[in-house]
């Protein structure tokens, strides 16, 4: 995670575009200003940013579903739990599939796990737009790349 | 069996918590039961799951935007009824 960034994802180990799911993995920083606030000397992983988290796993899933040609924007969250604690230098394994890709929105089921213990789960919608230029899509490719998104051709399905 | 128009009526009842005696075949979703995008994506999302089907609504919103058609025409709720009827007949065919 680069929290500086608002870069929550490290990787992308699976995209199942048969399925519609994707996986994901990301490291709580040991360090960042966030902990500093939240909260003096009980560092703690805040809750908005784990479902920030959920939200770009789906969003890589989405934005890959449509072929890299629209981009999804968080819409709403629905019943969102956070069950436990997630402290610095922890690792996170994010999963996320498609419940329905619907006219200009997605539905998302997404949850954290860490070690194989539930973290966090949600609901998600996220609108499908255009991308707003080609500056933000050539942007959202480099990311992809970087975080080894598989191109459309060579993801599962 | 219900009609379609009361399993959309239901649908935005519980979903927006809209009186369901307040919600009738002439009623505009956006004018007059003040539904907005947002929870509509939630009521699209519902209908498109009880009927099968995916309503087009961007294709809809595009026509609207280019004064091909007017929103009473999908959003008034006995059209929308026929629209969502149409497209599961077209989904049957």
């Amino acid at each position: 995670m680069r929290l500086e960034y608002f870069q929550l994802i490290d990787r992308v180990t699976d995209l199942n575009l048969a399925d519609r799911t994707i996986r994901t993995e990301a490291t709580v920083p040991q360090d960042s200003t966030v902990f500093e606030g939240h909260f003096p000397g009980y560092p703690l992983m805040p809750g908005v940013l784990l479902v920030e988290t959920m939200a770009q796993s789906s969003g890589w899933l989405v934005v890959a579903v449509n072929k890299f040609e629209r981009m999804p924007f968080l819409a709403a969250v629905k019943d969102a739990k956070f069950r436990t604690f997630v402290l610095p230098g922890q690792v996170l394994q994010v999963t996320a599939s498609v419940e329905h890709d619907g006219s200009g929105y997605a539905i998302t089921n997404a949850k954290i796990t860490s070690a194989g213990k539930p973290i966090c789960d949600a609901t998600l919608t996220l609108r499908v737009m255009p991308f707003p230029n080609g500056e933000i899509r050539q942007h959202m490719c480099d990311q992809a790349a970087r975080l080894g998104v598989p191109s459309v051709e060579t993801a599962h399905g | 069996m219900s009609s379609t128009f009361d399993t959309i009526a239901n649908i935005i009842a519980e979903t927006c918590d809209i009186p369901r005696d307040s919600i009738t075949p002439e009623s505009h979703a956006i004018n007059d039961l003040g539904i907005d995008s947002l929870d509509f994506l939630d009521i699209a999302f519902a209908i498109d799951k009880a009927f099968g089907i995916k309503l087009p609504l961007e294709q809809w919103t595009q026509e609207v935007n280019d004064g091909k058609a007017t929103t009473d025409q999908y959003f008034v709720l006995k059209n929308l009824a026929a629209r969502i009827d149409e497209l599961v007949a077209a989904k049957g065919a």
